[in-house]
């Protein structure tokens, strides 16, 4: 294989990853959108920053090859794949202690979690 | 004294990566700066298992591959709900056990349901945590159970 092949074959990769990464930004804010609540549009937003956002990510380092540029992407993400669930996660709780439910709720176990808590604390 | 360590040699590698500089001098200051860093650190008593998670299993880096494929699978899924002409959305709120013993445990778990599209930790308390999920599809007990399973594997060394 010469050099020009393996130019070829990493474009066409990083394409690939480029490609599938826009298709899933366009779902999740197609779903941020079409959702009807506070806590279905979480979902749709946890598509765009965890499968869309590493894909893009991923289409760059390929693109970048053995460089530091490589070594600051994948810094990126691990930051982004620990940060985001926590931002997601701030988000949901505020929303719950705010008192805000989902509608059409089928199955709440929340009193088995939250109960206990606040059992706790009255104990403490 | 082994947390110091393995701070410092993290350190300075992180500032390796982001410097990208080989000259003596410039060296020197970031092992400079490094040290100082971790006397610091020291100094605030942060060199505890939180700061410095040395307990970890290496298996952890298998773990994040699997839950790679886990994301993937569950990001389609979510977007199959999305393009519906009918959405199919049964929202629910149900509790999880999670068998961790330590906090990063508990962390990590968390962060992994809250990754995975289509649910969301919302609370935690009792030794469970209050999960979101989209329909019954993302609510099926054997996943969250296989997950908690391997996130207590990779949990204490």
């Amino acid at each position: 294989m010469d050099f020009f092949t393996v130019d070829l074959l990493r474009d066409i990769a990083s394409g690939i990853a480029f490609a599938a990464g826009g298709v899933f930004l366009l779902i999740g804010t197609f779903g941020l959108v079409r959702l009807p609540d506070v806590w279905s549009r979480l979902h749709a937003a946890g598509i765009v920053d965890t499968v869309g956002a590493e894909l893009m990510l991923i289409g760059m380092m390929i693109q970048a090859g053995f460089t530091q540029a490589t070594v600051k992407l994948l810094l990126i993400s691990l930051f982004l794949f620990v940060t985001s669930p926590t931002a997601t996660h701030a988000v949901a709780n505020a929303a719950f202690v705010a008192g805000i439910r989902p509608v059409r709720l089928r199955r709440n176990e929340a009193a088995d979690v939250i109960g206990e808590t606040v059992k706790k604390a009255a104990k403490s | 004294m082994t947390k110091a360590v393995a701070l410092l040699v993290a350190l300075f590698a992180l500032w390796l990566a982001l410097s990208g500089y080989f000259k003596p001098f410039l060296l020197t200051l970031g092992v400079l700066s490094c040290l100082f860093t971790v006397f610091l650190a020291a100094r605030m008593k942060l060199l505890d298992d939180e700061a410095v998670p040395l307990q970890l299993r290496l298996s952890l880096l298998l773990y994040w591959g699997w839950l790679g494929r886990e994301i993937f699978k569950s990001a389609l899924a979510v977007s199959k709900v999305i393009l519906a002409r009918e959405m199919p959305i049964g929202q629910q709120l149900i509790a999880i056990p999670s068998t961790q013993k330590t906090e990063m445990g508990h962390v990590i778990f968390a962060n992994s349901i809250t990754l995975t599209p289509g649910t969301v930790t919302v609370a935690a308390g009792g030794g469970r945590f209050l999960v979101h999920a989209l329909n019954e599809g993302f609510a099926a007990p054997e996943g969250f159970a296989e997950m908690d399973k391997r996130v207590t594997a990779v949990e204490v060394r």
